[in-house]
């Protein structure tokens, strides 16, 4: 018998549609390959193959009864766990909320559950979606499946979610969820050389979703091709009246509106992308990509992003100022850790608590965004960073009006070393020099996996859109797909 | 009159102003779909968004944003059509989110002004107060600290209730004015329905700004008394804050700038020291919310939906009704009254064919003398009050067309307030009907004036003023009931 | 701008997150780091330029006054509230005692 961990997400749900086999049998195949990989992989901080049966049983049974089945039915996900998930724990990665039972159900995890998919586990992140390693995760980092050729040296599955692109590479997901904030789904979606969209802001609801910084976040889907992100895209999308920044607008059928006839549009290279010192085989991969859409019809104009040098100094100040506020609540009073020394009064209790809750990454940007928003200083960096990054958005509204998609590289080298860069937080901040400029402008952004450089590990290309025109960016990824014929899979070592 | 505190080295003055929380009156919470209600079990009324749980995001209630406007409307205050939601960030066991959201940088209302009057007794003196802003908050929980030894209890019922902050000018200068500021507010507040005032339940609160100068002088260095719950500890706080800050300098100190505690028991005040740690608010806007963009239409439905406000209905009740400044002030002090008052006049106009006018005097005096101080003795209010405006009217009809007279409407008052039973009801079944027949007034004086023939001959002596007692044992003969004039009229035929 | 150990306790304590005097010392440069590396927006001529306040041009939507009219963000729920707390006490949560 075939291996049902071979086919994505829009195989599985045709195959359980058709009969080609049922929903229980593709949840039994998925949560045998979790267990064997995960550890290895860690890519699973709790996993949760009853979750998987029963929503696979429910959908035999509706397909047995005649019923309609959803969009989703019988396909078994991985949930970043980001999402609260009523009744299973959700940590964020972090020791401050170990042990945390939701009582409520985010409303993407939802929705999924409501298109008939599956949940295996909770994917493992950084801690509160803070690092572009893993390495942040208070339960041991993230391996990507990957290695280069020749070596057994483990690699990032790049971050935030980690755990999510290494299990969607590794096969043991047919997809999973991921947020972005600087590039948390696009980063890693590169290194593992799978395909992954950030909708625009305010098309997937963040209620429930662990905040991190709140006029960044957004979730979105991570799969193994362009059309399996839009399938579950269209799943996850749509208006939440529990969100304040929710987008009241209709969910585009985007799967069905999939092309890669790009002819007519307009494709920009921003210049500024093209940095010193820009890694050879990530050169090499752009140029492949203006000539493969070119090949789909497109034309492609150069164009300029002036503010682009300043998109992450100002996400630097941003991210961690919101993120300082957002991440108070945990304070060992409501829920999670609490950690009461002899004698200890409240405020000590606090200050307790936190520091044996939080990682070192989460201190870190807990302690720049309290100073920067702090008396005296809120000026100098906060507002000067809002108004940067509304020079940042106008750069693109001017862009736009003159091409219709823009591409790049997604990050600046394929998959390192883990422990590479987690001795310098600047450096590993530089990884997301190119995803962070559209998190400030909330367009939509995706990454495709576009080839493997010398030593065989994947890259990615990114494109970015004008707000809600994800269409246009999903078409032009499907061009790029379709002509990079990217087939390589991680060997399997686990 | 101004208010000079004599301090040992000369005069100073004091200046007050006051920072008042008014409960919004709405059904649920600010951003959450939680109740409000007063009273209930402990953590109840809270919501997941309410206990900050982690992936919780607030929503505004519309209500509370209307509420605010027509306040805001109601103190002839400038509406920001654009305003904003900021995160106050500080840690307390009381803020589950670790931030009350809250408006600093672009409040809601802007600069408004509320006219008081400071004493009672001279309702013609009025001031302005400047009101600074209105903006829009969270309330935050409540900690119980004398449940067990060692641990304080949290109950989140008030997290997130919805406040409004009025922030007054620093206008005001003596306890009396700042007391007055204070009722007045109210009572702004109760006729437009935004708060209902009750300060017993902590409804309304006021942080009291108090500093101390020589008259003429620059601004002193003030300190604010937080959570004083009603008129008069606000007018004790800035009596003793005042003598304090004069003691203090008086003595060579200086003031220093900090939070305090009114004492209602010893009506001293204290520093508050667990206050005092170095605060920093990083105030930043709250990016769950987006900037709140009101239109024209939502605005002009809050001004058309105002009632009449007590300074446009005391100025019309003097004009129109013609009442005095006294009674026009007591009877729009409070809308409830306002509203009895207005009943009862339409229904004394109606039931006596004049016009509301012609009526409206005596009601008031009816009202304010004779209701209003039998209540009180009931220990009642207008509000509990077994005698209806309409039951009122129709006393005020018995007397008005002489079928009692005013002494008996006094009797009939009381038996009203005893047994709820209509006036016209009892003066039937009491036989308290003003008699005018000439017959038994005429006996009745002709008795009277046999049993003091001594007084008739003082009378008719050029003792005049005996008239009244004449006419006071023949009422008393009467059981109260003979009509006066005719009574007079008898009297003054029969002593020549 | 840059932090001096001072600085550093006193972020720690505004941000309630106890730090060792080692973790101070570790802190200072690597904070001095960033710090250096984002002042570099202080280079961008803003003038006339707004602060950002809505990433997508949006503006906020309010709701009904109607309690419990979405049941997941509605109140009767204390054992919901409740159900994580590290010491819950009869319906409250625990804390240690707070001396006002």
């Amino acid at each position: 018998m075939r291996d049902l961990t071979d086919l994505g997400l829009a195989a599985i749900r045709d195959g359980v549609a058709g009969g080609d086999f049922t929903a229980t049998e593709v949840a039994g195949a998925f949560n045998a390959a979790v267990a064997e990989a995960n550890p290895a992989l860690n890519a699973f901080i709790v996993t949760t193959p009853d979750h998987a049966l029963a929503a696979a049983a429910r959908v035999d049974a509706a397909r047995a009864a005649g019923q309609p089945l959803g969009p989703l039915a019988g396909v078994p996900i991985g949930m970043k766990d980001l999402f609260a998930t009523q009744g299973v724990q959700t940590t964020a990665a972090s020791h401050i909320l170990e042990g945390f039972i939701p009582p409520y159900e985010s409303t993407v995890s939802q929705k999924l559950w409501d298109a008939g998919a599956g949940m295996l586990g909770k994917l493992n992140l950084d801690q509160f979606a803070m690092g572009s390693s893993n390495e942040t995760s208070a339960f041991g980092n993230v391996i990507s499946p990957w290695r280069a050729e020749g070596e057994t040296a483990m690699r990032a599955p790049g971050g935030s979610s980690g755990g999510s692109s290494a299990a969607v590479a590794a096969r043991i997901v047919a997809a999973a969820t991921g947020t972005d904030t600087g590039g948390s789904i696009r980063q890693p979606a590169a290194f593992t050389g799978i395909a992954g969209i950030k909708p625009t802001y305010g098309r997937c609801s963040r209620w429930g979703i662990v905040a991190f910084a709140s006029s960044l976040d957004q979730a979105g889907p991570m799969a193994r091709d362009v059309t399996d992100c839009a399938i579950m895209l269209e799943a996850m999308a749509g208006f939440d009246p529990k969100d304040s920044t929710s987008l009241d607008l209709p969910v585009p059928a985007w799967s069905a509106g999939l092309t890669d006839d790009l002819r007519g549009l307009k494709v920009g290279i921003p210049r500024e992308y093209r940095i010193d010192g820009l890694n050879a085989d990530v050169a090499k991969s752009w140029d492949d990509g203006i000539a493969w859409l070119k090949d789909a019809g497109a034309s492609v104009v150069d164009i300029s992003l002036p503010h682009t040098r300043y998109a992450l100094p100002t996400y630097y100040i941003i991210a961690p100022a919101e993120a300082s506020s957002n991440l108070a609540r945990y304070d060992g009073v409501r829920y999670g850790l609490r950690d009461l020394p002899d004698h200890a009064g409240l405020q000590d209790m606090y200050a307790a608590t936190r520091a044996a809750g939080f990682g070192a990454e989460v201190k870190r940007r807990i302690m720049i965004g309290t100073y920067v928003l702090s008396a005296g200083f809120y000026d100098a960096y906060y507002t000067q960073a809002q108004k940067v990054r509304t020079l940042i958005a106008r750069d693109f509204d001017a862009a736009f009006g003159e091409v219709d998609v823009i591409l790049t590289p997604t990050a600046p080298s394929a998959a390192f070393v883990l422990g590479q860069k987690s001795d310098d937080p600047l450096e590993m901040y530089l990884n997301d020099v190119f995803s962070v400029p559209a998190s400030l402008a909330g367009l939509p952004a995706m990454s495709v996996p576009a080839g493997l450089d010398r030593s065989g590990l994947p890259l990615g290309l990114h494109l970015i859109g004008r707000a809600f025109d994800e269409q246009g960016v999903l078409n032009a990824g499907l061009a790029i797909e379709r002509r990079a014929g990217f087939a390589a899979r991680p060997g399997r070592w686990w | 009159m101004t208010y000079r505190i004599e301090g040992a080295t000369g005069e100073w003055e004091v200046v007050i102003g006051l920072e008042v929380h008014a409960q919004i009156t709405t059904a649920s919470k600010l951003f959450s779909g939680a109740a409000t209600a007063f009273g209930a079990e402990p953590n109840s009324q809270v919501s997941l968004v309410d206990a900050a749980m982690p992936g919780m995001l607030p929503v505004l209630n519309r209500e509370c944003i209307r509420q605010a406007v027509r306040t805001g409307l109601a103190i002839n205050a400038a509406i920001n059509p654009w305003s904003r939601f900021d995160r106050k960030n500080y840690f307390y066991a009381d803020l589950p989110q670790g931030y009350q959201i809250s408006q600093l940088y672009h409040p809601l209302v802007g600069e408004g002004a509320v006219e008081i009057t400071p004493d009672d007794k001279k309702p013609d003196e009025t001031k302005v107060i400047g009101v600074e802003r209105i903006h829009v908050e969270q309330d935050a929980g409540k900690l119980m600290h004398d449940q067990h030894p060692t641990m304080s209890y949290v109950d989140l019922n008030r997290s997130g209730v919805a406040l409004m902050e009025i922030v007054s000018r620093p206008d005001m200068r003596s306890p009396a004015e700042a007391g007055a500021y204070l009722a007045k507010l109210r009572t702004i507040l109760r006729y437009v329905g935004s708060c209902d005032g009750n300060m017993d339940q902590g409804s309304m609160r006021a942080d009291v700004n108090v500093s101390v100068r020589r008259p003429g002088d620059e601004f002193g260095t003030r300190t604010e008394t937080k959570n004083v719950n009603s008129v008069r500890f606000v007018m004790a706080t800035v009596e003793y804050e005042a003598r304090r800050q004069i003691d203090v300098l008086e003595s060579g100190g200086t003031i220093v700038q900090e939070t305090r505690l009114f004492d209602p028991d010893t009506g001293t005040t204290r520093s508050m020291r667990s206050k005092e740690d170095a605060h920093d608010y990083r105030y930043f806007p709250d990016p769950d919310l987006l900037p709140l963009v009101l239109d024209q239409a939502f605005i002009d439905e809050c001004r058309a939906s105002l009632p009449e406000l007590p300074d446009a209905k005391r100025a019309r009740y003097e004009a129109e009704l013609g009442l005095s400044a006294y009674n026009a002030a007591v009877l729009t002090a409070d809308a409830e009254t306002a509203r009895w008052f207005e009943v009862l006049v339409a229904e004394s106009a109606r039931r006596q064919g004049k016009s509301e006018s012609d009526v409206a005097r005596a009601a008031s005096n009816w009202l304010t003398s004779e209701l209003f101080g039998a209540l009180n003795k009931l220990g009642r209010t207008l509000g509990d009050s077994p005698v209806s405006p309409e039951a009122g009217a129709e006393l005020l009809a018995l007397v008005g067309d002489g079928t009692i007279s005013g002494s008996i409407a006094k009797q009939v008052l009381e038996k009203m307030l005893d047994t709820g039973d209509l006036p016209g009801v009892i003066v039937e079944r009491d036989g308290l009907k003003q008699t005018s027949d000439t017959g038994a007034i005429e006996a009745a004086v002709d008795a009277v004036l046999a049993a003091n023939g001594d007084k008739v001959e003082q009378y008719r002596g050029g003792k005049e003023a005996l008239f009244g007692f004449f006419v006071g044992q023949t009422m008393k003969a009467m059981q109260g009931k003979g009509n006066p004039q005719l009574v007079n009229q008898v009297l003054k035929a029969k002593l020549g | 701008m840059s932090v001096a150990p001072a600085d550093v306790a006193k972020i720690a304590m505004l941000a309630r997150i106890k730090v060792t005097e080692a973790e101070i010392a570790a802190m200072v440069p690597e904070l001095n780091g960033i710090l250096a590396w984002v002042e570099q927006l202080g280079e961008v001529d803003v003038s006339g330029v707004e602060p950002m306040t809505a990433v997508i041009a949006n503006s906020l939507r309010l709701r009904a006054d109607v309690v419990g009219a979405d049941p997941l963000t509605g109140g009767n729920i204390r054992d919901k509230v409740l159900a994580n707390a590290p010491a819950p006490e009869h319906g409250f949560f625990g804390v240690p005692k707070v001396i006002e």
